[in-house]
């Protein structure tokens, strides 16, 4: 059987489609209470979009001070009121902003609005069901989501201000009131906020495993699956193993703080009062965070890969190069995620044994990571490359995976990581690699299946602008500053005039700071774009656009609850036959024909 | 009023640009979706190729200018800080070879291979020996990289010598201990006897003043020094710091030597390493009258953590000698009736003092 059959029939079926059984749901239980996995996943989308432009807006603010630390700008002032006084941001909302920015991208944007998006919208319609396994605790995801975010929203609005101690949120300090505004009831909310967005991931999780397992319709075994569920497989297994290690954190760092309890603290005297905890360890909590903290940056990144693997291959022409090998290596960072966690702590004062052995699996790391890159540049060779702007931002995230990933072999190795540590090498290093290239992930993601998701097509001239001045801003602010931090420079300062060793780098702070801001700029002409053409894209007129050959492109223009009108289409072979036997794509329900090669 | 004009004009900007975009779409179907498609994506594809020129070129003009500032070029003034320096090349050199053919490969790539008519995508799903290759190169490279990096990282963790021959004279590691809190760093060496008194967190301000909290019922405390400006340590002998905290995690970060350790409170640590340079001498070498040795905090730490600079005087031995001996126990500056310089003026009030120590001594034994 041809594609053009199964098109056929799929457009089929798609005729009855529009509101199907859906038309007795009110507005609340549509769009609000939803139960339909990819009506919360837009919720996930659309609360994400939001906090990446509050958190992005806070870099903004930051750079602002970085960039011109003796310039005074009174429009802040009338913005933040005494956090700003005489128009230049005080240390302590500079804390609390670097602060805020972190948690919010790290974990409101890339872990709640990356796998809530991606796995809810992409994992039933890919795999081919109907929906979550339990469509309830999807919803309830969302919403524990949402309260997080009200809490952490809300703690901005206090006379003390919002967390400031990092978003690692070291003990003592986190812990102590008296040596941190940001330490007192900006602290609470932060960790209350955390238990509920941890408690969210969980049910996430658990949901996006078992679908996983249990609901993939007939003939998709797993070696069928696209890397995309692959990718978000293992995330999901990160965020559930891992997770629960941080609400222990969360859970005795707030008895520290409330209960009398000695468990990060100890020998402390703090503005002159001697405290009487003794026989904790700071580094304690350090080892609880770090073993969420670094299987963090895999779920981010590992969705990120698969949707990239998908799209490249997709727009390539091409199957994606090695799927095994693609498949084996997010099984090898999957468990190497959890081995490698005390790199972050090599200047602790660790056990240099110890610390030898996290230096071996750190490094080792990069060997399925190289062969991801490597696999990814022979899906490009020889292929009929077309430049959506899902693609230009897959391309766009190779790139800069690489040029941060390189950079992480100089902080796995704890000699140089001495020198290097937090400084901007380091911030240069997560950033690009985790940062930039978990967004450029994301929004490549967003175009290519945004028709999917709104049954409209994002405008393509604001995407190509949108990626061109992203890529090249990018560079410019994270480039440099591997410079900055070869030659030392701490991270989290709020002035550096009065330093010998690191003044040198004003003009070259300024420059960031203001490449920053058009980045920034440009963020919001996506969501110009985003929000604009959700109501006023053009409309999708096919079925499948891409000329994709997963199975959410068999569901009608606009799926429906329930996603397919009649049967579940049956899957017969792997999602990447493009170009195979002289035919451009031959979508994953067309059965094998006698006269096909076998891959 | 300027904020006011600066925004509008952004504003302008941004609804120009979305106008220009919007209009791009009807234009796009007077001209036929597919022909425009192939427009673009021939632009895309020759900003792929363009972005990669440019790119490296920013890249090289990048490290034109901001190479010489990294402190890379005028050398570690550590001896364990040269090896680190040594360890960084090797590794720029070998990913930056990396780096290069994949970036170049990527973009190549997407500029050769963008969609033409007629052409056909060649179907290559895996090929076994390629994936060999690629898995086994980076491991024998990072096994090098290991091998450098855990050698240097055993030397540097180890204990330092206790001693040291320099110029055939056998020379005492030097031992200083350093403290951090909310905003400073204070200092403080083991005097004559070369052990530092114990602390006790509990101590502390009593008496008042004596803010590290030292226990002066502990002999080897009664000769320590406490310093709180400038650190001054010999040149040429190893140094070893003893890190401690009174409040909250700092990191005693100091640059040029290339060393870096967190100060825990509760969980003293160290690091050594060899000043190679004094001060005056790096004065010359960097061609920088102001140059100094500073210690940054590396650890985010509070409000003032921007804030929290030490610096390190390094001279000669005989210069640090002399301005040791300049300078007065702390046990002295706490209890001023016991300063021997002191004593005939209060003899016996001094000696009823002394008996009083002793008994409490005597007691805590």
């Amino acid at each position: 059987m041809s594609s053009a059959v199964s098109l056929q029939q799929a457009s089929h079926t798609g005729h009855d489609v529009d509101h199907g059984h859906e038309h007795h749901q009110s507005f609340i239980s549509k769009y609000i209470f939803s139960q339909d996995h990819k009506t919360i996943a837009k919720q996930f989308l659309i609360t994400g979009i939001i906090w990446a432009i509050i958190g992005g807006l806070f870099s903004v603010l930051f750079r602002l001070q970085l960039g011109f630390p003796d310039t005074t700008f009174p429009f802040l002032e009338d913005l933040l009121g005494h956090w700003a006084k005489g128009g230049k941001i005080s240390p302590e909302f500079y804390y609390a902003l670097v602060t805020m920015h972190g948690t919010i991208l790290v974990f409101f944007v890339l872990t709640a609005g990356l796998s809530g998006t991606f796995a809810n919208f992409l994992i039933p319609l890919q795999i081919g069901a109907r929906d979550m396994a339990s469509p309830l605790l999807n919803m309830l995801s969302y919403w524990f989501f949402f309260l997080a975010s009200v809490i952490m929203m809300s703690s901005l609005f206090t006379q003390t201000g919002p967390a400031s101690g990092g978003w690692t949120i070291y003990p003592p300090l986190s812990a102590l009131g008296d040596a941190s505004m940001g330490s007192k009831i900006g602290m609470d909310l932060w960790l209350m906020a955390m238990a509920m967005f941890i408690i969210s991931s969980l049910l996430g999780g658990l949901n996006y495993i078992t679908t996983i397992l249990n609901m993939r319709t007939k003939g998709m075994s797993m070696t069928r699956l696209p890397l995309t569920i692959w990718a978000l497989f293992f995330t999901a297994v990160l965020g559930v193993l891992s997770f629960p290690v941080l609400f222990s954190g969360v859970i005795l760092l707030l008895f520290d703080r409330h209960l009398g309890t000695s468990f990060f603290l100890s020998d402390i005297v703090v503005a002159g009062k001697i405290l009487p905890n003794e026989g904790g360890s700071a580094i304690l909590f350090q080892h609880l965070f770090w073993f969420l903290g670094h299987p963090e940056v895999y779920i981010i990144i590992l969705p990120t890969m698969g949707i990239a693997s998908e799209v490249m291959s997709i727009n390539a022409r091409k199957p994606i190069f090695g799927y095994m090998a693609m498949v084996a290596s997010l099984f090898a960072i999957c468990i190497l995620a959890f081995l490698v966690w005390a790199h972050h702590m090599f200047v602790t004062g660790m056990n240099p044994f110890v610390g030898s052995v996290f230096v071996l699996l750190t490094l080792l790391i990069a060997v399925p990571s190289a062969i991801k890159v490597f696999n990814w540049l022979t899906t490009l060779w020889r292929g009929n490359i077309r430049f959506t702007p899902g693609m230009l931002f897959s391309i766009g995230f190779v790139s800069m995976f690489i040029s941060g990933g390189l950079t992480g072999i100089f902080l796995g190795n704890s000699a140089l990581d001495i020198h290097l540590h937090d400084t901007y090498f380091n911030i240069a290093h997560f950033h690009i690699v985790m940062g930039v290239a978990g967004m450029f992930g994301m929004f490549a993601g967003i175009y290519h299946w945004f028709p999917k998701m709104f049954g409209r097509y994002l405008n393509n001239t604001l995407a190509y602008i949108h990626f061109w001045v992203t890529m090249v801003g990018a560079y410019f602010i994270f480039w440099p500053m591997y410079y900055e931090g070869l030659a030392g420079m701490p991270r989290r300062y709020y002035d550096y005039a009065n330093w010998e060793s690191f003044k040198m780098f004003g003009g070259l702070n300024e420059f960031i700071s203001v490449v920053a801001i058009i980045v920034f700029a440009t963020q919001l002409l996506f969501v110009v774009n985003f929000f604009y053409s959700i109501w006023k894209g053009r409309k999708v007129t096919t079925l499948n656009p891409w000329n994709a050959n997963t199975l959410e492109w068999t569901t009608p223009i606009k799926p429906g609850h329930g996603n397919w009108v009649g049967e579940i289409p049956e899957v017969h072979r792997w999602p990447y036959d493009y170009s195979k036997d002289g035919q451009d794509f031959i979508p994953q329900d067309v059965p094998v024909g006698e006269n096909e090669t076998r891959h | 009023m300027k904020e006011f004009f600066v925004i509008a004009i952004a504003v302008m900007i941004f609804v120009v640009i979305f106008q220009i975009s919007k209009a791009s779409e009807y234009v796009s179907v007077l001209k036929g979706e597919e022909t425009t498609r192939k427009q673009n994506n021939k632009i895309n594809g020759f900003l792929m190729i363009s972005f990669l020129i440019l790119g490296l070129i920013g890249v090289w003009i990048c490290n034109e200018w901001y190479y010489p500032k990294t402190l890379t070029p005028q050398g570690a003034a550590s001896l364990e800080g040269e090896k680190i320096d040594l360890m960084l090349n090797i590794t720029i050199g070998i990913t930056g070879v990396v780096f290069i053919i994949t970036q170049v490969l990527l973009f190549w790539f997407s500029y050769k291979y963008q969609e033409k008519d007629g052409r056909k995508a060649f179907y290559f799903p895996h090929n076994n020996k390629l994936e060999l290759l690629w898995t086994t190169i980076p491991a024998l490279a990072l096994t090098v990289l290991v091998v450098f990096g855990l050698k240097y990282w055993f030397k540097m963790t180890s204990e330092p010598p206790l001693t040291t021959i320099v110029n055939g004279v056998e020379k005492k590691t030097t031992l200083v201990e350093i403290t951090g809190h909310q905003f400073g760093w204070e200092m403080r060496y083991p005097g004559k006897d070369g052990v530092l008194g114990k602390k006790n967190f509990k101590l502390y301000n009593t008496p008042s003043g004596n803010t590290l909290g030292v226990d002066f019922n502990d002999p080897a405390s009664l000769d320590d020094i406490h310093v709180s400006s400038d650190m001054h340590i010999p040149v040429g002998i190893p140094v070893k710091l003893v890190i401690n905290s009174m409040d909250v995690i700092h990191d005693v970060g100091l640059v040029h030597f290339r060393m870096k350790m967190d100060a825990v409170p509760g969980i003293p640590t160290t690091l050594w390493f060899t000043p190679k340079y004094t001060t005056e001498e790096m004065k010359k070498r960097t061609g920088n009258p102001d140059f100094v040795y500073e210690i940054s905090c590396d650890q985010m730490c509070g409000k003032g953590h921007f804030s929290m600079r030490g610096t390190i005087v390094v001279e000669s031995e005989a210069d640090y000698n002399k301005w040791l001996a300049s300078q007065k126990p702390e046990y002295y500056t706490l209890f001023p009736d016991k300063d021997p310089s002191k004593m005939n003026q209060a003899k016996d009030s001094a000696s009823a003092n002394k008996q009083l120590a002793q008994v409490s001594i005597a007691e805590k034994k």
